[in-house]
Parts: C-alpha cells; sequence; structure tokens
C-alpha cells in the first residue's frame, strides 16, 4: 500500500517588493492583503515588519499551490497564518479557499516560514485526507 | 466582445511598467504576451493590482482576483473595461 497522499506548494518573496506596497499603498495593500491577526503578529514596536508581511504572502501563495487553485478566484485573506500559543505558524482556509480544500479532500495543512533579508520563503504540504483520492492508481 | 480604448491599454501598460518589476521592457510586449513569463511575480501582481485601482478609480471584487484576470496587458484591459462599465 502507498502512503498518505501529499500535496506541496512553495514560494520565494523579496522584502522590498513588500516595503514598496507599504510606502505606495500603507492600510490598503495591508487590508487587502492581509488578516488584522496577521498584521498583528507582524508588529514591532508599533511598526509592521516587512520581512514578515512577506513570509506571510508566501505561505499564502505556496498554499494556492498546494491547493492547485489553477483559474479560481482565491482573495489573500481567504487564507491566513497566525502564529500559534507555542510559536508555531498555522494556516487557516476560509470562504473559497475552504471550500477548494474540501472539493480536493484536503485535510491537514502545515506550514513552516523562513527569511533571511531580502527575501522570505513558506513550504506547505496538504494532506490528502484517507479514501478521498488515489494516487497513480493500486500500489 | 467589446474593443478595449487604446487609451485604457495604453495607461495599464505604463502601470505595469512601473509596478510589475518585469524583466523586459514593457513597451515591448504584444498586449496578449504573458507578463508572468515577462518576469511578474505574484507580489509584483498585487502592487499592479493596486496601482490599477488607483490610476482608473476602480476595486477588483473577490471574484476577478484570478491570475488569468492579470496574466497579459489586454486581460488586465479588459476587466478593467467590465468594471469601467459596471460602474455607468
Amino acid at each position: 500500500m502507498g502512503g498518505v497522499p501529499l500535496r506541496v506548494g512553495t514560494d520565494l518573496v523579496l522584502a522590498t517588493s513588500v516595503r514598496e506596497s507599504l510606502a505606495t499603498h500603507g492600510e490598503r495593500y495591508l487590508e487587502r492583503v492581509y488578516t488584522s491577526g496577521e498584521v498583528a503578529d507582524c508588529r514591532r514596536g508599533g511598526e509592521v515588519d516587512a520581512l514578515a508581511l512577506a513570509a506571510r504572502f508566501a505561505a499564502k501563495e505556496a498554499a494556492m499551490k498546494a491547493l492547485r487553485v489553477g483559474g479560481a478566484a482565491v482573495p489573500w485573506t481567504a487564507i491566513e497564518v497566525r502564529r500559534s500559543a507555542d510559536g508555531h505558524p498555522e494556516l487557516s482556509l476560509h470562504g473559497r479557499a475552504a471550500e477548494l480544500a474540501e472539493a480536493a479532500g484536503i485535510g491537514e495543512l502545515a506550514v513552516s516560514l523562513t527569511h533571511e533579508e531580502p527575501y522570505a520563503s513558506a513550504v506547505v504540504v496538504a494532506e490528502i485526507a484517507p479514501h478521498q483520492e488515489r494516487v497513480g492508481g493500486r500500489r | 466582445m467589446e474593443t478595449v480604448p487604446n487609451a485604457v491599454t495604453e495607461a495599464v501598460r505604463e502601470v505595469v511598467a512601473e509596478h510589475a518589476r518585469l524583466s523586459v521592457d514593457a513597451a515591448t510586449l504584444a498586449d496578449e504576451a504573458s507578463l508572468y513569463d515577462a518576469g511578474m511575480t505574484s507580489h509584483a501582481s498585487v502592487n499592479v493590482m493596486l496601482a490599477l485601482e488607483d490610476r482608473f478609480d476602480v476595486e477588483f471584487p473577490d471574484e476577478l482576483l484570478k491570475r488569468e484576470v492579470f496574466e497579459s496587458i489586454a486581460s488586465i484591459s479588459g476587466a478593467i473595461a467590465q468594471l469601467d462599465a459596471e460602474a455607468a
């Protein structure tokens, strides 16, 4: 028998691009792309940390790849990355993103973030729930 | 399909040139050429979207937040024309 079917996505984001967005569009950028919880998690001494935001954007894009959204319309805020009580990042899906995950039979999702100026990156692994999908037929 | 005025297409091209961080000169791109193939990243498409909203005084609704809308200058121009028509 084979192992549990998985999907994976990854993305790399330049913090410079995030800083440009913040400088040019400020709160509008934050509101369109991030949830209020994500912005709160990225505040350092009253300012928003662009590198931390970049990591979260990378996580959103990585999740979209794992979900295989293709041509579907998925708002960036439909995928949320929050820091858990023990400090690990956790992924939550809302609205259209949650619908796509359910349709694909995706159960658990795991995310990992990393950043070193000027880059931020994320990996998302999605587990296909048992009996929802076969990969390459019977083994 | 409704023809998009050249003024809209050229304004979109200007926004793309300034915000898409392409690896090529936007002035040399065909209207139907893939902006992603020309170097636009996913985050750069956010900057393009916000700049387009400022330039044309529109807001992209959730249903237009998909990759194919921002695929090319032509597809973006079509979306802008659609939003303008709906606002009229």
